[in-house]
């Protein structure tokens, strides 16, 4: 159970930028996770809601995009879809192949709101 | 990975991920930003900073993973016996509790670091930074790292290590690879141990592991051992001298600055 970790190594990187933005709320935090990357989606949902509890993202939807796992061959030069445990090419079956996406864990991004658009929101 | 920022994006997936792909995002009303950061970029940012440690000082460091139980202890203990006396090793212990593991290599004269994780399930990268000050990286020439026996969360977080290698052991069963796909993909080497038991557990087919390791792409090579006999031990210490002469013939075509920057991520938390 290593997503603990991990979400708290997101929500040190979320501060930071809500920081540097100067923003009150964190309305939003989308991540790419690739199944090969060994990020469990559900547990890494449990744990954010332990981890952010306290944190400017509290409140902050978690939206996790999974990003296929796609192999590129060495052999005929297809790119194919591929499941995690059998990472041949589809078109020729050749087990030399590069992975070219699924083992992403990425913060992509962000939706902040800033204390301009409090303000804003007061003054209207 | 791209060097800039840690983060994973390849020219493969760089279009599904970027501003206009099909999973960039803008909502009106709010600030969005875009990051694209590994989750995982402060690890690998003391991962990397580990790395130049070893470098600057010319180590090689090895990361061993495998399941609990696999004999990754009693494979260093023979390594430590066998291994070219003029090569001088040191080893980083990881396990949730206890002294015993580093306790043993001690017994063989060598030093070992202990590092109790508590209730953590794997090493990260600032554990070992932590544990590199306790070791004058000059007195060495290979660190092994013996990582917290599981096949899962360990993979995902890089130490700074130069290599991975991951142990099977026989009586575990053949298909561990399938099973566990993205630790075994991370390897460069994987080692099938305690290999004296084949003609007992015969239910473990040597070539159905790499069957299953060729299913997940895995181009890592395989030796077949015990650290109970010589039959598989001399590839396995000819692979670890050979991985540190490449490493040396590397170092001395791209020279690491002399420049020591040393930042101490636990103490002022500036990366």
């Amino acid at each position: 159970m290593h997503e603990l970790a991990i979400c708290q190594s997101l929500l040190n990187q979320v501060e930071d930028i809500a920081l540097q933005h100067q923003a009150e709320t964190v309305s939003s935090i989308t991540l790419g996770i690739g199944p090969l990357s060994g990020v469990e989606s559900q547990l890494l949902i449990n744990a954010y809601s332990i981890a952010s509890a306290g944190t400017v993202a509290e409140q902050a939807k978690l939206i996790i995009e999974i990003l296929p796992i796609r192999v590129s061959c060495s052999e005929c030069g297809n790119e194919s879809e591929a499941q995690a445990n059998k990472l041949i090419c589809k078109s020729c079956g050749n087990w030399r192949t590069t992975l070219v996406s699924g083992d992403e864990m990425l913060l992509m991004s962000l939706d902040l709101e800033t204390f301009d658009q409090a303000e804003e929101k007061v003054l209207h | 990975m791209c060097d800039n920022c840690g983060c994973n994006i390849t020219k493969g997936n760089e279009s599904l991920i970027r501003p206009g792909g099909k999973l960039a995002k803008t909502e009106s009303g709010k600030e969005s930003i875009s990051v694209l950061h590994s989750l995982l970029h402060e690890n690998d940012h003391t991962a990397h900073h580990n790395r130049e440690h070893f470098d600057q000082h010319n180590v090689l460091a090895i990361n061993l993973m495998s399941s609990p139980g696999a004999g990754k202890t009693s494979l260093l203990e023979a390594t430590i016996q066998q291994l070219d006396p003029n090569l001088r090793i040191a080893v980083i212990e990881g396990d949730l509790e206890t002294e015993n593991d580093a306790e043993r290599i001690r017994k063989h004269g060598v030093k070992a670091i202990q590092i109790a994780t508590g209730s953590a399930c794997h090493l990260d990268a600032h554990m070992i930074h932590e544990a590199l000050h306790n070791l004058e990286l000059d007195d060495f020439d290979v660190i092994f790292i013996e990582n917290v026996g599981n096949l899962v969360c360990p993979a995902s977080f890089d130490l700074g290590q130069h290599h991975n290698v991951t142990l099977l052991s026989v009586p575990e069963g053949d298909d561990k690879p399938a099973k566990y796909p993205v630790m075994f993909r991370s390897s460069d080497l994987v080692l099938i141990s305690k290999c004296d038991l084949l003609p007992i557990l015969d239910d473990f087919v040597p070539d159905r592991a790499k069957q299953y390791l060729k299913d997940i792409a895995c181009t890592a090579p395989l030796i077949e051992l015990s650290a109970k006999d010589t039959n598989g031990m001399p590839l396995w210490l000819e692979w670890v001298e050979q991985q540190r002469q490449k490493r040396r013939e590397w170092l001395l075509n791209n020279p690491v600055s002399g420049h020591h920057h040393h930042h101490h991520m636990a103490t002022d938390g500036n990366p």
